[in-house]
C-alpha cells in the first residue's frame, strides 16, 4: 500500500469522529420529532388545536377519563401557583374547562411562561388544547393575582389502558428563561 | 536504544534529557509504559478516593465527610476510575502489545501518539484542580445529569467539561491509531483471521471510541452552551428536555461500558489458552461475538433510562435487546471454558487473574441480566444492587483483565519474572477482598439502600460494615500490587523470550526485555502459525 491510501484510512476515522460529533447534535431535532409523533416525553403541543382536530375527536364514546392537575412554580419563581379543581372526570370527546389560580408573592411586575407535561407521555397527542395559559406569556403586576383558563378535548381516539393521566404545569420566571447564566441562578 | 538517542536533540543536564526522552518519545513501548503509570497513579488517586467513601460508610450517620464533600469524591471516583484508570490503562496495553503481536515497528502515527498520551496528564489535572475550587468539586455522579449538572453545578463544572474534552480527544486520536496500525502494519501473512484475540477485541473496541467519544464531546458542549450561551437543550424552560441529556449521554455510556471490558475479554483469550497448553477454542466465533456485543451496545441505552417514564413498547424493546447481549457474552465464556477443559492447565498468577475474570464476570453478567428486566429495574434502579453490578464487571473485569495481562507481559517489558509466591498472594487476597467489598452490595441494594447518599438507615449497617472492611485489605492488596511491579522492574530471575511454556503469538519471538524497537524487519507468517 502506497502512503496516499495509507492516509486515506486516518483521514476517514477522522472524518468518522467529526460526523458522530455532528450525530451527537442530530440527536436533539430527531428526538423532537420522534417524541412529536410519539408523545415520548409527554409534551403537549404548543398551539392550540385546529377546528377539525377538535371534530375529528369529536367521536361519541361511552367511557370516563379522570384528568388530574398539577402545578408548581420553579425554583426562583416567586408566584403561589395551583389549579382550581384537583381532578375532574371527563368523557373523551366532549370539551371541558378548568383555571388555574396565580398570585404573585413579589413587589415586582413578574412575567412567567408556563410549560405543560403529561403522564403518562402517550396521552400527551390525545389531550387537544383550544385555549390554555401556557400557549403565551402570563404577567403579574406586583402582588397580583388571577385565574388562568384551558379549555380542551381529550381525543375520543385515547388508547382504552390509559384510565387516568395527569396535566401538570411548571410556571418559569421569563427573565431566568432569557438569561441563562449561572451566576444568576446562584445569586 | 543507541538509535533513538540520536533523535532527541542533546542535553547536557541528564534531568533535562530525562525529560525531554519522556516528553518527545514516539515509540510505542516507551508510550505504552507512560500510559500505563499514568493510569496505575490514577487508580491510587480514585482508589483513596473509593476510601474515603467506604470510610463514611463504614457505620450509619455521617461521620468523616459531610454529603457535600461525600459527593464530589463520589464523582470524581467514578471519573476518573473510568477515564482515567481502566481506559489508559488498556490504550497502555494496546501500544505495547499491539505492534508487537502483528509484526510491526511501531504505532502508524507516532506523534499524534505522542500528543495523545501527553493530552492525558492535563486532563486530570483540570479535573483535579477542581477539588480545590470555590464551590467544590463537580458533585453530581458520574453520569452527569441535567440539570444538575447545567442548572445546579458549581463553577468548577467549566473544568471538568474542558477536561472531558481532552480526555475525549486523547482516546479518539488513541483509537484511530490503533485503528489504522491494524489495517497498515500487520506483517506480511498476517491475515485478519490469523490476528491474536486481544488485537482483535481492540480493534472493535476503537471502532467503539471513535463512535461514541464524539458524542460525549457533543452532550458535555451541549451542557456549556445551555450554562453560558443561552442554549435550553435541556432545560424545559426554554422548550428543552433534561430527558434529551440521558439519551444522549446513554448512547455514549453503554458502547462505552463495553469499551471497558472488550480488552479485557481480548486478554482472557490470550491468557487460558497459553496455560492450558491448547489453541482457543473457537477462535472464529470468538471475534464474530465480540463485534455482536459491539453491535448490540448502541441499541441498548434505554435499559438504564426505564424508570424515566418511556412508552411500554421502548420498554419491551430495551429489555430484549439487552438480554440479547447474554447470547454473544455467553459464546465467549463457553469457548473459555472449553478452552480449559481438558487442558494440561497450570496456575500461574496470570492464569489465575484471568479465570477469576472469567467467573466473576460473569456474576456481574447475571446481574446485569437481573437489571434488565423491566419490572425488576423499577425496583434496583439507583440502589445499592447497581453499584454491585457494575463494580463486578469493572473489578474483577476490566481491572483482574488488566493485572492479568501486567503478570503475563511484565517478564516480556522488563526482562525479570515477578515473585510467583507474591503474585499469588496478590491474587487471592484481592479475590477475597473484591467479593467481600461488592458481594454485600447486592443484599443491601436488593434490600432497598440507595446509592449515592452517604447515610443510610440501620438495618444496612452490618453489610456496609462488611464492604468496607473488605475495601480496605483491597485497597492495601493493591498497594502490594505496586511493591511487585517495581520488585520485577528492579531485580528477579532472567524472563526467556517464550516467557511461558505454552505461549504462541509474535511477541513471544522477540527477546525479552522486549529492544526498544523490534520487527524493523516484518516477521513472515506462514499458512500453519495462527493466532
Amino acid at each position: 500500500m502506497n502512503l496516499r491510501v495509507r492516509n486515506r484510512h486516518t483521514f476517514l476515522l477522522i472524518a468518522l469522529a467529526v460526523g458522530m460529533f455532528g450525530f451527537a447534535f442530530a440527536l436533539v431535532p430527531l428526538y423532537n420529532v420522534f417524541c412529536e409523533i410519539t408523545g415520548l416525553n409527554g409534551k403537549t403541543s404548543a398551539q392550540a388545536a385546529l377546528v377539525d382536530e377538535i371534530e375529528a375527536s369529536k367521536a361519541p364514546v361511552d367511557r370516563k377519563v379522570t384528568i388530574e392537575f398539577l402545578a408548581q412554580a420553579a425554583r426562583g419563581m416567586p408566584w403561589e401557583f395551583h389549579p382550581t379543581e384537583g381532578k375532574l372526570v371527563v368523557q373523551p370527546g366532549e370539551m371541558h374547562a378548568t383555571t388555574f389560580y396565580v398570585r404573585n408573592l413579589s413587589p415586582h411586575a413578574v412575567t412567567g411562561q408556563a410549560v405543560p407535561s403529561v403522564s403518562p407521555g402517550q396521552a400527551a397527542r390525545y389531550l387537544k388544547k383550544l385555549e390554555c395559559f401556557c400557549f403565551e406569556q402570563q404577567e403579574l403586576p406586583a402582588r397580583g393575582e388571577m385565574e388562568m383558563g384551558v379549555t380542551f378535548v381529550i381525543d375520543s381516539k385515547l388508547p382504552p389502558d390509559i384510565r387516568e393521566l395527569t396535566l401538570s404545569y411548571t410556571m418559569f420566571r421569563v427573565e431566568d428563561v432569557e438569561h441563562e447564566h449561572f451566576t444568576s441562578r446562584n445569586e | 536504544m543507541v538509535a533513538h538517542a540520536e533523535t532527541i536533540p542533546k542535553r547536557h543536564h541528564p534531568l533535562l534529557a530525562f525529560a525531554a526522552r519522556w516528553l518527545f518519545t514516539t515509540n510505542h513501548k516507551e508510550i505504552g509504559t507512560l500510559y500505563l503509570w499514568l493510569s496505575f497513579l490514577l487508580f491510587f488517586i480514585a482508589g483513596g478516593m473509593a476510601m474515603v467513601i467506604r470510610l463514611e460508610l463504614f457505620q450509619p450517620g455521617i461521620q468523616f465527610a459531610q454529603p457535600e464533600f461525600y459527593n464530589q469524591v463520589l464523582t470524581l471516583h467514578g471519573l476518573i476510575m473510568v477515564f482515567g484508570a481502566v481506559m489508559p490503562a488498556f490504550v497502555g496495553l494496546a501500544n505495547w502489545m499491539i505492534p508487537l503481536m502483528i509484526g510491526a515497528p511501531d504505532m502508524a502515527l507516532p506523534r499524534m501518539n505522542n500528543f495523545s498520551f501527553w493530552i492525558l496528564p492535563f486532563a486530570f489535572a483540570l479535573l483535579l484542580s477542581s477539588l480545590f475550587m470555590e464551590g467544590g468539586a463537580p458533585n453530581f455522579g458520574w453520569t452527569f445529569y441535567a440539570p444538575l449538572s447545567t442548572t445546579y453545578g458549581p463553577p468548577s463544572t467549566d473544568f471538568f467539561i474542558l477536561g472531558v474534552h481532552l480526555m475525549g480527544i486523547s482516546s479518539i486520536m488513541g483509537a484511530i491509531n490503533i485503528i489504522v496500525t491494524i489495517v497498515n502494519l500487520r506483517a506480511p501473512g498476517m491475515t485478519f483471521m490469523k490476528m491474536p484475540l486481544f488485537v482483535w477485541t481492540w480493534f472493535i473496541t476503537a471502532f467503539l471510541l471513535i463512535m461514541v467519544m464524539p458524542v460525549l464531546a457533543g452532550v458535555v458542549t451541549m451542557m456549556l452552551t445551555d450554562r453560558h450561551f443561552g442554549t435550553s437543550f435541556f432545560q424545559a424552560a426554554g422548550g428543552g428536555d433534561p430527558v434529551l441529556f440521558q439519551h444522549i449521554f446513554w448512547f455514549f455510556g453503554h458502547p462505552e461500558v463495553y469499551i471497558m471490558i472488550l480488552p479485557g475479554f481480548g486478554i482472557a483469550s490470550q491468557i487460558i489458552p497459553t496455560f492450558s497448553r491448547k489453541k482457543l477454542f473457537g477462535y472464529d466465533s470468538m471475534v464474530y461475538a465480540t463485534a455482536a456485543i459491539a453491535f448490540l451496545s448502541f441499541i441498548v441505552w434505554g435499559h438504564h433510562m426505564f424508570t424515566t417514564g418511556m412508552p411500554f413498547v421502548a420498554e419491551m424493546f430495551f429489555m430484549i435487546a439487552t438480554m440479547l447481549i447474554a447470547v454473544p457474552t455467553g459464546v465467549k465464556v463457553f469457548n473459555w471454558v472449553a478452552t480449559m477443559w481438558r487442558g494440561s492447565i497450570t496456575f500461574e498468577t496470570p492464569m489465575l487473574f484471568a479465570i477469576g475474570f472469567v467467573m466473576m464476570f460473569t456474576i456481574g453478567g447475571f446481574s446485569g441480566l437481573m437489571l434488565a428486566l423491566v419490572p425488576a429495574d423499577f425496583q434496583y434502579h439507583d440502589t445499592f444492587f447497581v453499584v454491585a453490578h457494575f463494580h463486578y464487571v469493572l473489578y474483577p473485569g476490566a481491572i483482574f483483565g488488566t493485572m492479568a495481562a501486567v503478570y503475563y507481559w511484565l517478564p516480556k517489558w522488563c526482562g525479570h519474572m515477578y515473585d510467583e509466591r507474591l503474585g499469588k498472594i496478590h491474587f487471592w487476597s484481592a479475590t477475597i477482598a473484591v467479593n467481600m467489598t461488592f458481594f454485600p452490595m447486592h443484599f443491601s441494594g436488593l434490600a432497598g439502600m440507595p446509592r449515592r447518599i452517604p447515610d443510610y438507615s440501620l438495618q444496612f449497617a452490618d453489610f456496609n460494615m462488611v464492604s468496607s472492611i473488605g475495601a480496605g485489605v483491597l485497597g492495601l492488596t493493591q498497594v502490594f500490587f505496586l511493591y511487585i511491579v517495581i520488585k520485577t522492574i528492579r531485580a528477579g530471575a532472567r524472563a526467556k523470550a517464550r516467557v511461558w511454556e505454552g505461549a504462541e503469538g509474535l511477541e513471544w519471538e522477540v527477546p525479552s526485555p522486549a529492544p526498544l524497537h523490534t520487527w524493523n524487519t516484518p516477521p513472515v507468517i506462514t499458512e500453519g502459525q495462527a493466532h
